[in-house]
Order: C-alpha cells, then sequence, then structure tokens
C-alpha cells in the first residue's frame, strides 16, 4: 500500500471536515474590453468552482460579453498602466500612437498571444466554464433594446432582467461587486 | 499513489482550481487528488479552496519549479 492510500485509511475515521457556511455572489458586468472581461469571468468561475452561488448582471458594454461570437479586442488610449513587457523592458504606447488604423488590433493581438503564451484562459474558455459550473446569467433587458440586440444574438442561457431583478439578487447575496 | 491525478501544469489562474473542482468531482467521497501546477499563485490558492470547501489538503510540496497538491475528497 502506498504512503497516500495510507493516509486516506488514516483519516477516514477522523472527525469530518466542517462544511463552511455557503455565501453567494453577485456582480454587475460593465466592461467588454479584452482586459476588463477578465475579472467578472475569473472571479465567477472561481466563487462557482469553490461552491458560492453566482449570478451576473451584464449590462451596457459588458452585455455584449454573451454575444455567441465573441472578437474582444482592447486599447491603450487614456491607459498609461498599461506596459506589456517587451525585450526585458516593459512598453507603454503613447496615446496619440492609439490613434493609428491597426495600432488597438495590433495590440489586442499581441495581449492574446502572450495570454495563450503564460497559460491564461481565454474569455471563451472562462464563459463556457462559468455556463458548465451554472453561473446564472441575466442579460439587462434596457441595454438589449438600447443597443438592439435580441436574445438570438446571445449565447444559449441568458435570462432577461432589469434593475430590480438584480438588486433583488444582489439582496440576498453575500458578496455584491461591480465591475 | 492518488485515486486521481491532475496536470495542471503550464495553467495559470484561476484554470489551476477550477480543473482541480471538475476533477474532485470524480474522486469518489474518501478518495485523493493529486494536482501537478507550475503556477506559483497556486499555493496560496488550494489552501484558501480547501479551507472554503471544507476539502482537505494532505500535502504540498514544491519540486524544482512545479508544485504537487494532494486534496482528499471530504466535501460534497
Amino acid at each position: 500500500m502506498s504512503s497516500e492510500a495510507q493516509v486516506v485509511q488514516d483519516t477516514v475515521s477522523a472527525a469530518p471536515v466542517a462544511a463552511p457556511e455557503t455565501k453567494s455572489m453577485s456582480m454587475i458586468v460593465t466592461k467588454g474590453s479584452l482586459d476588463w472581461a477578465y475579472p467578472p469571468f475569473i472571479l465567477a468561475t472561481t466563487a462557482a468552482a469553490m461552491g458560492l452561488p453566482v449570478t451576473m448582471f451584464f449590462t451596457f458594454y459588458g452585455l455584449p460579453l454573451l454575444l455567441k461570437k465573441l472578437d474582444l479586442t482592447l486599447t491603450a488610449a487614456g491607459n498609461p498602466a498599461m506596459k506589456m513587457p517587451m525585450m526585458g523592458a516593459h512598453m507603454g504606447l503613447p496615446n496619440i500612437l492609439t490613434a493609428i488604423p491597426g495600432v488597438d488590433a495590433a495590440c489586442s493581438k499581441m495581449m492574446k498571444n502572450l495570454m495563450n503564451k503564460k497559460g491564461v484562459a481565454s474569455i471563451e474558455d472562462l464563459r463556457e466554464l462559468a455556463i458548465e459550473a451554472d453561473v446564472r446569467m441575466i442579460a439587462c433587458q434596457m441595454t438589449m433594446d438600447l443597443f438592439e440586440y435580441s436574445l438570438d444574438d446571445m449565447i444559449e442561457g441568458p435570462e432577461l432582467g432589469g434593475a430590480a431583478t438584480y438588486i433583488e439578487c444582489a439582496t440576498q447575496s453575500d458578496i455584491n461587486l461591480f465591475i | 499513489m492518488a485515486d486521481h491525478t491532475l496536470d495542471a501544469k503550464g495553467l495559470n489562474c484561476p484554470l489551476p482550481i477550477l480543473k482541480a473542482r471538475k476533477a474532485l468531482k470524480e474522486v469518489p467521497a474518501g478518495g485523493t487528488l493529486e494536482i501537478l501546477a507550475t503556477d506559483p499563485g497556486s499555493v496560496a490558492d488550494f489552501e484558501a479552496f480547501c479551507r472554503q470547501t471544507g476539502n482537505e489538503l494532505l500535502e504540498h510540496s514544491v519540486d524544482d519549479s512545479s508544485y504537487r497538491f494532494l486534496i482528499k475528497h471530504t466535501a460534497a
């Protein structure tokens, strides 16, 4: 018998670990650029993996994160903190260069390549994992109307709701985030 | 040997945790899951994961730049 098996044998009769009280989490997802899409999906999938019921409310620029086909991009414009590792240094991009056509697309591609190289999941993968983990997703009805989307444009699963739907959920959640 | 082994090497936060959660579902109650990872953040994260979910972190060790965790499936 291996040592691990022995460990299992020895601890089977020990007192069971008390299951911690179940907490729940909700978040409002308001941003849909490649970089800003990460925090909500990372936290939602992780919380779900840790046993928390999770609700995500997608509104304004967060709503397109529910579209069937994602083509997420980012911009360094107005973001002096975005410095990419390059040739042993960290390079930022002056605002004026971000106005040149193709620069944002190139930056987005670089970021995706970097993430892939570092083993960071794609947003598509995290979204799929969130759905698998039964994360509840609410698409903001007002934003659907405002930006002229229909549920046919969206992945399977999200329900429609408004501010009251979210507030009801938030009153029952232990953790409420606005991202 | 652990009942199941998960190779999460090369994966970054939160993938080792998400994959471990999935893999734990395949481990019978009282069984063990071994996880191999290279993400240095996984050390603190697996400790927190186990505290929160009520599963037991039996061992963790470092070998060169890779980490090994042994989790006992004690929670639902």
